[in-house]
Order: C-alpha cells, then sequence, then structure tokens
C-alpha cells in the first residue's frame, strides 16, 4: 500500500507546483474587466500589431534556426559515427559549452568577432548573426537528439546496402539517414522552436524585434496582458509537443525493427 | 578468364593483419562460400569485393575489370547484410526498387521488376508493408530481392541467415540456392556454419587467422581436408593420440593397439607422436565390413539418441572415440558400461603432425583414399 502511496504522493506535490502557479497565471489574465472573468487581455495581445510582428519576426528566426542546424547537424553527427567515432567525446564537449558559457559572452563574443562586417552593418547581418547565436544555443539538444536517433538504426549496413545499391552521399543522407532521423530531428527542432520564440538576451543585445524582447516591454508596461502572452506561449509550446508525438507516430514504429 | 579475380589481396588493420595472401578466382555463374571461425578474415574479405574496405595491397578484378579503386555505388554488386539492412521508412516495394530509382529506370520498369521479385521470393502480396510488420525470414527475402533487382554482376551474402531461427534458416538456405541457380548469379557466401556452406557452394574457401586453408569442393573439403585446421573445423572429428611404429608401411599404435594407416608416414620416424583423425561415420561395428580393417576395443562410456542417428561414446585407455550408428528399432543399441570392438579402414584414417606443425601426412592420405 505506501509503495503505491509515494509515487503518487511525489507526482501530486509536482503536479501542485507546475499547474497551481499555472492556474493563478491563467486567472489572473481573466480578470482584465473589473468583476468579471474575460479574454479582453487575449484580445488585446492578439490584436497588437507588435505581438503579431515580434512573433512573426522569432517564428521565421525558429525556422531559420531549426533548418540550418538540420543542415549542419546531420551531416556532422552522421560522419561522426560513420567515420570518426573517436571524435564523439570531442564533440559531445562541445555540446555542453552552451550551457557553460552564457549567452551575454557568446552575443558579446560575436559582436566583437564581427564587427565591422556586414553581419553588424545592416538588419539583414544582424538577423543572420541572430539566427548564428541560436544554431549555437540549439547545438546541443539537436546534436544530442540527432545523436540518440541515429544510434537507434545501424546506420553502417543502412549507409553500405544503400551503396551497393548505387546510391551517392547525397542520396543516402536525403533518402536513407534524414528520413530515419525525423523523429529525432523533430524533437530537438521544436525544443530549438521553443527556445527561439521565447529568448530575451541575445535578440535584446542585438536589438532585434524578437517575440523575447516583446514580452518583457509587455511585462513592464502593461497588467493583465503579460499573464494572457505567458499562457499563450504554453499553449504554443504545449501544441509543438503534441505535433512531435503526432507526427512521430508512425516513424517511430517503422524504425523499430524486426518482430 | 574468371569472372572475378582476387589476386594477392592483403588488408591490415594497423598492425594487425586481417586478409593475407588471398588469391582467389570465381567462374561465371558459381556459388562460393567463405568459411570459418570469428575474425578469420572472411567477412573483410567480402568487403574488400563489396568495396566497403580498400585492400592494403592486391586488386579485385570483376568481368575484366579492375574495381580495386572503384567506389561500392559503381560496382554494381548486389549485398545482402545478417542485420536485413533494410530501409526502415520505405515499403518492401519501395526497397525493392530503391536500387532501381537510384539508376533512374522508368516507373512501370521499375514496377514490373518489383512485382517480378516478390514473385520470386515468393511474397506478391507483400509489396505494400514496412519492414517492421515482416517477420526476420521475411525482411531477409526482401533484402535479397533488393539485391537482386539491380541485376548485379556479382552477389554477395554476408552471414544472411544468421539471425534466424534453425528452421528458417534450412529453408530460406534451400530458397538462396535455388534463386541463385534460377539466374545464375556469381554468388560469395560468407558463414561460420559449416553445414550451411557445404549445402549451398559449389566450392568452399576455408580460411583462418587471414589465411586461406583450402579451397574445394564440399566433398573434397570435408573427405580431403588439407590442413589440420580444416580437418578439426569442417564436420566431428575423433582425434586419437598414436605413436609411428613403422612408417614406412604406415603403422601405428594406440595405446598398444596396431592400427594402420593407407598411405606410408614419410615425414616421420619411428617413436613419434602423431594424431590421429577419423570421422565418425567412418567407424562401424565390428563385424560389419569384410576387408582389411583396423580394430580399437574399449568399453561404451555414453550413448546419445539423436533420432536418425545413434552416437556412441567409447573409451579405451585414456582416449575417447565417438561414432554414429543409424537408428533402427529392431536393433538395440550398444548399453553403457558394455564391452565394444568398432572398427574402420586405414583409408578412413588422417594422420595429423604434432599441434604446432602443419598437416604432415593429410593431403597423401587423402590422394590414396580418392
Amino acid at each position: 500500500m505506501l509503495k503505491r502511496f509515494w509515487p503518487w504522493f511525489w507526482f501530486l506535490v509536482g503536479a501542485v507546483y507546475f499547474l497551481v502557479p499555472l492556474y493563478a497565471t491563467f486567472d489572473f489574465s481573466l480578470r482584465a474587466r473589473r468583476g468579471e472573468l474575460s479574454f479582453a487581455a487575449y484580445a488585446n495581445v492578439l490584436n497588437d500589431i507588435r505581438f503579431v510582428e515580434s512573433f512573426w519576426f522569432s517564428l521565421q528566426t525558429a525556422l531559420a534556426t531549426i533548418a540550418i542546424s538540420a543542415l549542419v547537424i546531420v551531416p556532422t553527427a552522421y560522419w561522426v559515427q560513420l567515420r570518426l567515432p573517436r571524435l564523439r567525446p570531442v564533440i559531445e564537449f562541445f555540446t555542453l559549452l552552451p550551457f557553460v558559457v552564457p549567452a551575454v559572452v557568446l552575443v558579446f563574443s560575436l559582436a566583437r568577432t564581427y564587427s565591422r562586417t556586414p553581419l553588424t552593418d545592416s538588419r539583414e547581418g544582424l538577423w543572420v548573426l541572430l539566427i548564428g547565436s541560436y544554431v549555437i544555443l540549439s547545438f546541443p539538444y539537436m546534436y544530442r537528439a540527432v545523436d540518440t536517433g541515429l544510434r537507434s538504426i545501424n546506420i553502417h549496413d543502412l549507409t553500405e546496402a544503400a551503396q551497393s545499391l548505387g546510391a551517392g552521399w547525397f542520396t543516402i543522407l536525403a533518402r536513407v539517414i534524414f528520413p530515419n532521423v525525423y523523429v529525432a530531428l523533430l524533437s530537438g527542432a521544436f525544443i530549438t522552436f521553443a527556445i527561439v520564440m521565447g529568448e530575451f538576451t541575445i535578440a535584446a543585445l542585438l536589438a532585434q524585434p524578437a517575440f523575447g524582447p516583446y514580452m518583457n516591454r509587455l511585462a513592464s508596461s502593461r497588467v493583465y496582458e503579460p499573464s494572457a502572452l505567458a499562457i499563450i506561449s504554453f499553449a504554443l509550446t504545449w501544441a509543438a509537443i503534441a505535433a512531435i508525438q503526432w507526427i512521430g507516430q508512425g516513424s517511430q514504429a517503422r524504425v523499430a525493427g524486426p518482430r | 578468364m574468371a569472372f572475378l579475380e582476387i589476386v594477392g589481396v592483403r588488408k591490415s588493420f594497423g598492425a594487425t593483419v586481417a586478409v593475407e595472401n588471398f588469391d582467389l578466382t570465381v567462374e561465371r555463374g558459381e556459388f562460393v562460400s567463405f568459411l570459418g571461425p570469428s575474425g578469420c578474415g572472411k567477412t573483410t574479405t567480402l568487403r574488400m569485393v563489396a568495396g566497403f574496405e580498400k585492400p592494403t595491397a592486391g586488386r579485385i578484378v570483376i568481368d575484366s575489370v579492375d574495381v580495386t579503386d572503384m567506389p561500392p555505388n559503381r560496382r554494381n554488386i548486389g549485398m545482402v547484410f545478417q542485420s536485413y539492412a533494410l530501409f526502415p521508412n520505405m515499403t518492401v516495394a519501395d526497397n525493392i526498387g530503391f536500387g532501381l530509382k537510384i539508376a533512374r529506370r522508368p516507373a512501370n520498369e521499375i514496377r514490373a521488376r518489383v512485382e517480378e521479385l516478390l514473385r520470386i521470393i515468393h511474397m506478391p502480396e507483400f509489396g505494400r508493408r514496412y519492414p517492421y510488420q515482416l517477420s526476420g525470414g521475411q525482411q531477409q527475402r526482401v533484402a535479397l530481392a533488393r539485391a537482386l533487382a539491380i541485376q548485379p554482376k556479382l552477389l554477395l551474402l554476408d552471414e544472411p541467415l544468421s539471425a534466424l531461427d534453425a528452421k528458417i534458416r534450412a529453408s530460406l538456405r534451400q530458397e538462396i540456392r535455388e534463386i541463385q541457380r534460377q539466374l545464375g548469379i556469381t554468388t560469395i557466401y560468407v558463414t561460420h556454419d559449416q553445414e550451411e556452406a557445404m549445402a549451398l557452394s559449389d566450392r568452399i574457401v576455408v580460411m583462418s587467422r587471414g589465411r586461406i586453408e583450402q579451397i574445394g569442393t564440399p566433398f573434397e573439403v570435408y573427405n580431403f581436408p588439407a590442413t589440420r585446421f580444416v580437418a578439426s573445423f569442417v564436420g566431428t572429428l575423433n582425434l586419437i593420440q598414436a605413436t609411428v611404429v613403422d612408417a614406412a608401411i604406415g603403422l601405428l599404435t594406440v595405446e598398444g593397439q596396431p592400427v594402420r594407416v593407407a598411405s606410408s608416414l614419410q615425414s616421420h620416424r619411428s617413436g613419434d607422436a602423431v594424431s590421429l583423425a577419423i570421422r565418425p561415420e567412418l567407424i562401424t561395428l565390428d563385424g560389419q565390413v569384410h576387408r582389411e580393417v583396423n580394430r580399437l576395443s574399449g568399453t561404451v562410456e555414453d550413448v546419445t539418441f539423436l533420432g536418425s542417428i545413434v552416437r556412441v561414446q567409447v573409451r579405451f585407455a585414456a582416449h575417447r572415440l565417438h561414432f554414429d550408428l543409424f537408428n533402427n528399432p529392431q536393433l538395440r543399441p550398444p548399453q553403457p558400461g558394455s564391452s565394444i570392438t568398432v572398427q574402420f579402414a586405414p583409408e578412413a584414417c588422417l594422420v595429423l603432425g604434432e599441434e604446432a606443425s602443419p598437416a604432415q601426412s593429410l593431403s597423401a592420405s587423402a590422394a590414396r583414399a580418392a
């Protein structure tokens, strides 16, 4: 009996710790109008052109980050596993660096390194620098997700099978490796998505009109709207996780192997 | 000119030599197996033929084209892997048609070829399934069809049946051989299973420690092993310590009992210790053969019923010897503890040198027996 009690007890403690603040935020976001519960704060947020612009900006940045990360990291992780397994500890060490180097240090280093280049002279250049920073930030999540995905399939034999059937490296990557690490890539991609959508430090220091700085500005100037925005952010993140689960179902079964 | 020529091939990984002095010619349509224990270099050799490993020395010629430096995707070689290596994201039909798509063949040709191969592997209704929906045996048949789809010059199979259970292995083995004969495709098959190699092959290449020990038909390799390794690795063998009494006439003694071999022991002298190798099926009960025979008397130690045969273990002095009797419900098998005399012909005896040395009179004995 006690064996069952304690797991449930700790589960409930965790759930309360997580859900109570969330419920409080949601409840607070509904009280924009005195004496009644309404979605007025949500309407205000969604009608604000700066919300749409910053959200759209961050969405594009997130998608660009994911695309570049995928194009860089999948071939890298694949090649390391296939031909350079001794380099794995080195790469894994690099994946830890974004956790160790603070975002402030990272952005000042990048800004200093690329000062007086097109990357810091124009708005487009700064956007590229922002994406570059996010690729570095997302590196641990993307690399580890892809690496785990690659380990779940026999890339050596799949590569050699494709080669024996006449496929070159590009075909192998595009038609054999990418589709089979799709789910892993997707999970890394959505973590990247969540990070980019909420990132504040780098975007603010590079003076980019991103969603993170917008949320921060809103929090300092409005009362109920920041809570509504927080709930919207949660909803988007959960929608992303649900999408991973839904899209990944078929693919996970396919790579499950022989019965 | 042979269809496949492997000339003086050597492969080393750092200081470790995986394959050395490998010379082999394979005729068009021939089925050749590389047989040997783990680590003997058979898979490395196969991978060099496929192009996945580059020989450190030597050359590989397929159909008069030197492919030694050619990348694997340009060799037109079909390969079947132990792990099946089917693409999990593709259906069975897509897997089989993959090589043809790479070769940019027309869609209707691909469809027709895929259907033909699905028929050949007896899986016409499985085209739309994914690999995870198939059993191991079915997956391997698809892998075979995929390798054959591109109409390769050479088919390479790397222990394709190792991951399957015994019953499926036996039936798939037969299927592979039938398909190979039907298509007449030159095939190299890697296995550590001697029974598999003997059942499938036109010729067997027995390997040990990166070297070829013997090349021959299954009959030759089993009956006339060229080296001590082949004798002990292929089939079951009784090894008995003996002493040379008269090398000129091939007379030995085993625990005081005389044994005659078919050839003279030119490289031995009287008093030399040798090993006497005898296949269990060449030993019979006393009185069953009416010609010059060797006889050894001992005590029945154990009797094992194996269905169609009964394996009898006889002890005489410090030696144990196994022999097989066909099961006959009308005859009572020997009983443990009873005295027994077994016999074998001088031609059944292979004389092996001491442990470290190569086979001595093995070839001579074999040739005479032949």
